[in-house]
């Protein structure tokens, strides 16, 4: 299973990548929201993955009897998740004021023209 | 000690507040706060004849062993003494001089940071303190060469400046630090007595090199000495206080400072008295063909600064001394000779000295005063000069090493030409026929006569009674020497060798003066040269550099943010592949990965087509859906793994995401398409090669054993000391409360970037 993820994890990189060298300013997003799932991902696999078992005390004991799966890539993951959310939403939202004042969703038209080109 | 040191700095800081007071009355005042400081000084005087030096100290950082540590010896006072008395003078004379600029209050704010930094440079004794001084020097002069800031080419002198000394000064700071690690103190006083340690280590030849490097940029030494007669530009209180007694002087100062530690090897010596030569005899020459006052006055400067370094480089008792009176000998009446330029310039409106002449009918005082320093600076009995140069001739005489009599030849020449200087400045202008242009002048207010003229004085009462300095002289010598002798000055040695040399050099001055006149030929055959003077190469490097970091700024910086994303991942690529390829070949472990269930090939399946989907469609309702697509995949890999609460976090921000994209989507533009195939053909590969090297590394990291400590400790204690049983949202509440809370934080600041944004409108004229 490790073999698959890391086939994903790296699509994700690659397609993130590939999206981040696109001039749309909506792809560029959608680029950057594939890499941070990729390395979601990433932390997580890396954590060691165990099928099955939430790390969570049965009701009844009060310490864990068996295997179970690392706490801590997830505690990370999941305040990058958060984060991520924090970002891609002020994103957005910058991304539809760009549109507003310029009526374009090309990056180039952000770009101050030169000195010498006036 | 130290009030009297930062009195400059806090009449800058004082000069922000009070700005506009200063430029109507109150200017005419300053002059009281050099003057107290120059009384604290004199009052310093009988401790230092007593043979005691005075120290204070205050702690800055001491962790660093950088404290505000000061010490008063011989030397520092002289030089104290100059900067605060002459000071005096230049506070006084820029209040009439420059009456009515816009700027008043800054000029003196400059003047007075630029005290501070003087008197604190000669002051200190921590090595580091002195660097700071230094670069403050540098700093503070800039800003005084550049003063007429509307001037271009102030403007470019007064970057020249600060170029050349701020790179010498950043050599220095190698060398200083060098020195303190091999002599293991920051102290000064200290560093003499690891004086053999440090001439016998490896590193002696560059730690010269670098403290030379200092020395020579501030002290206008040949090749660096260009940016000095540049740095004319500035206001004429300013050359005169920088170009006499001060800023140049610094050098000398690090030099006789430094001498008791790092001198007296042949390096040392070589190496000065070479420098110093060519300098004084380049200068001295050069100074023939100038005929701005102002332009004379510069290339005599360098040409002095030539012989202090030279005197210094002889080494001997007798150089030292001459050294030591020269200093006050050349502060005194070259700084005379430069405001007697100014106030000359200020009411004639010119420094041309083939326009000016007979000057002595209207502007008496002046002329007093310029004759004066002339005669002075030409070495005439019964002026201070005539002091200073014989004793130049006892130093070279007496010499031991090289040829004394080259030597002596050598300063001959030089004292010939900066007589003539001298003489052309401070006599030429008064003497002969008043022309028709000038015969209405009037003399300018006593600010602008007074101290050139009480300067002038001061020459004639050392010249009279030498006997008076040679107490403060015999000590300024013995702290550059290092060892203690007695000195004592007299006017008249009798009809010796020395004395036949000085009237050698009257007698050439003289014939120099009467004889010769600078003629237009001889300055436009001189331009022909200035191809190969290194101001010429300096500014041609320069040119080149700015024209290189433009063109390269341009390629870099191009304005494409694609472009700055694929140089970085290209980069990361390069140097990642680097590192794995000469790293450990890599291995799959087979036997411990985990099975594949048809559940997760089925999952991973989707979610690779609705990346690939993602990436290629026109649509852009399409792209989220396939991303939504993708982040419920992830999702759905997350409960298989054990993961429930990453599962709901991550399905709730998804659809969020989703939401918010579909809110702002339907107003926006179909998609473009903007490239062609074959861009996107190269993005591809660049990008597959990116996410090769993230698998790469992933492989690899998985191969190596990993130990967990953090986990066992998080399950072992989550419900013992946390009364929790879920231990993602243990750590995430109480373990890690704070970095929850501060995320929480984060979010409530994109929320209310978010809202606003959306409240902001757009106004029509904003629109383009």
């Amino acid at each position: 299973m490790e073999l698959l993820l890391v086939i994903m994890i790296a699509i994700l990189y690659a397609s993130g990548i590939f999206m981040l060298l696109r001039r749309s300013m909506v792809r560029l997003l959608m680029g950057i929201i594939l890499i941070g799932n990729g390395a979601n991902l990433l932390i997580f696999l890396l954590g060691g993955i165990t099928p099955g078992k939430p790390p969570v005390i049965a009701e009844t004991k009060s310490v864990f009897t068996e295997a179970y799966a690392d706490p801590v890539p997830q505690a990370l993951i999941l305040t990058a998740i958060v984060i991520s959310f924090g970002i891609q939403s002020f994103a957005i939202v910058l991304l539809r004021q760009v549109y507003r004042l310029l009526e374009s969703d090309d990056l180039d038209d952000l770009n101050t023209p030169l000195e010498e080109d006036i | 000690m130290i009030l009297t040191i930062f009195s400059g700095l806090i009449l800058a800081l004082f000069c922000v507040p009070f700005g506009r007071q200063i430029n109507k009355k109150l200017s005419n005042f300053l002059f009281l706060i050099p003057l107290s400081g120059f009384i604290y000084f004199l009052l310093q005087l009988p401790l230092i004849l007593a043979g005691q030096t005075k120290t204070v100290r205050y702690e800055w950082v001491p962790t660093f062993g950088i404290n505000l540590d000061f010490y008063l010896d011989g030397l520092s006072l002289l030089f104290s003494l100059l900067i605060t008395g002459i000071g005096t003078l230049i506070f006084l004379y820029a209040a009439a001089y420059l009456k009515g600029k816009q700027y008043l209050s800054r000029f003196y704010g400059y003047l007075g940071l630029f005290m501070t930094a003087m008197l604190g440079l000669v002051s200190s004794n921590n090595i580091i303190l002195l660097f700071v001084f230094w670069e403050l020097t540098s700093i503070s002069s800039f800003f005084l060469i550049g003063f007429d800031n509307e001037n271009e080419e102030a403007q470019k002198s007064a970057l020249t400046a600060l170029t050349i000394t701020g790179g010498g000064g950043l050599l220095l700071l190698g060398g200083v630090i060098l020195m303190s690690n091999i002599a293991e103190t920051y102290s000064i006083k200290a560093m003499v007595f690891s004086a053999e340690e440090l001439k016998n280590h490896s590193w002696y030849g560059f730690i010269l090199l670098s403290i030379f490097a200092g020395a020579f940029t501030k002290s206008a030494q040949f090749p660096f000495h260009f940016w000095l007669p540049n740095a004319m530009k500035a206001p004429t209180p300013v050359s005169a206080y920088l170009h006499s007694a001060t800023m140049v002087k610094a050098g000398i100062y690090l030099l006789a400072r430094f001498t008791p530690i790092l001198g007296n090897t042949s390096l040392w010596n070589y190496s000065l008295m070479f420098v110093g030569g060519i300098t004084m005899l380049y200068a001295a020459f050069h100074s023939l063909f100038r005929v701005d006052m102002k332009g004379i006055l510069a290339y005599s400067t360098i040409s002095a600064l030539g012989i202090l370094v030279f005197l210094l480089g002889i080494g001997t008792k007798d150089a030292y001394i001459a050294a030591s009176v020269f200093i006050l000998v050349h502060a005194l009446y070259k700084a005379t000779l430069f405001l007697v330029t100014g106030t000359v310039d200020y009411a004639t409106g010119t420094r041309d000295i083939r326009a000016l002449a007979g000057l002595r009918k209207v502007l008496l005082p002046v002329a007093i005063a310029g004759i004066i320093a002339a005669l002075s600076s030409a070495g005439v009995p019964l002026f201070y000069g005539f002091i200073g140069k014989d004793l130049i001739y006892e130093a070279t005489t007496h010499s031991f090493s090289l040829d004394s009599t080259f030597l002596t030849v050598a300063a001959i020449l030089t004292n010939i030409f900066i007589g003539y200087s001298g003489l052309l400045v401070g006599i030429k202008p008064f003497t002969g026929k008043l022309s028709e242009e000038h015969s209405t002048v009037r003399l300018p207010g006593w600010k602008l006569w007074l101290p050139p003229f009480i300067l002038a004085f001061c020459c004639i009462i050392f010249g009279c009674f030498p006997g008076r300095t040679s107490g403060l002289m015999s000590y300024v010598a013995s702290a550059i020497a290092g060892k203690h002798f007695n000195l004592d000055l007299k006017l008249w040695h009798g009809v010796n060798t020395v004395f036949l040399l000085s009237m050698i050099t009257l007698t050439g001055t003289a014939f120099i003066y009467f004889s010769r006149r600078v003629t237009n030929r001889e300055l436009i055959i001189l331009s022909t040269f200035n191809k190969l003077a290194p101001a010429y190469l300096v500014k041609k490097v320069t040119d080149g550099l700015l024209a290189f970091a433009k063109k390269f700024t341009n390629t870099m910086h191009n304005g494409y943010l694609r472009n700055y994303t694929m140089t970085i991942v290209l980069f990361m690529v390069g140097i990642l592949s680097f590192k794995l390829l000469n790293g450990t070949p890599l291995t799959i472990d087979w036997y411990h990965l985990s099975p594949v269930s048809f559940y997760e090939v089925t999952v991973a399946i989707l979610m690779l087509g609705a990346i690939f989907l993602s990436a290629i469609t026109k649509s852009r309702l399409t792209a989220l859906v396939a991303l939504s697509v993708v982040g419920y995949a992830i999702c759905i890999l997350y409960v298989m793994y054990g993961a429930p609460d990453l599962a709901m976090t991550q399905f709730a921000i998804d659809t969020l995401t989703v939401v918010l994209f579909v809110l702002v989507l339907f107003k926006l533009p179909p998609f473009l398409n903007f490239t062609n195939t074959k861009i996107k053909l190269r993005d591809g590969l660049i990008s597959s090669a990116f996410g090769g090297i993230i698998g790469w590394i992933a492989l690899t990291v998985l191969n190596e054993s990993v130990n967990k400590e953090v986990s066992p400790y998080y399950a072992e204690n989550v419900y013992k000391l946390a009364k929790g049983k879920n231990v993602v949202n243990v750590i995430l509440v109480d373990f890690r409360g704070f970095d929850t809370m501060f995320e929480i934080i984060v979010l409530a600041m994109a929320s209310i970037g978010v809202y606003s944004l959306l409240k902001v409108k757009v106004k029509k004229s904003e629109r383009e």
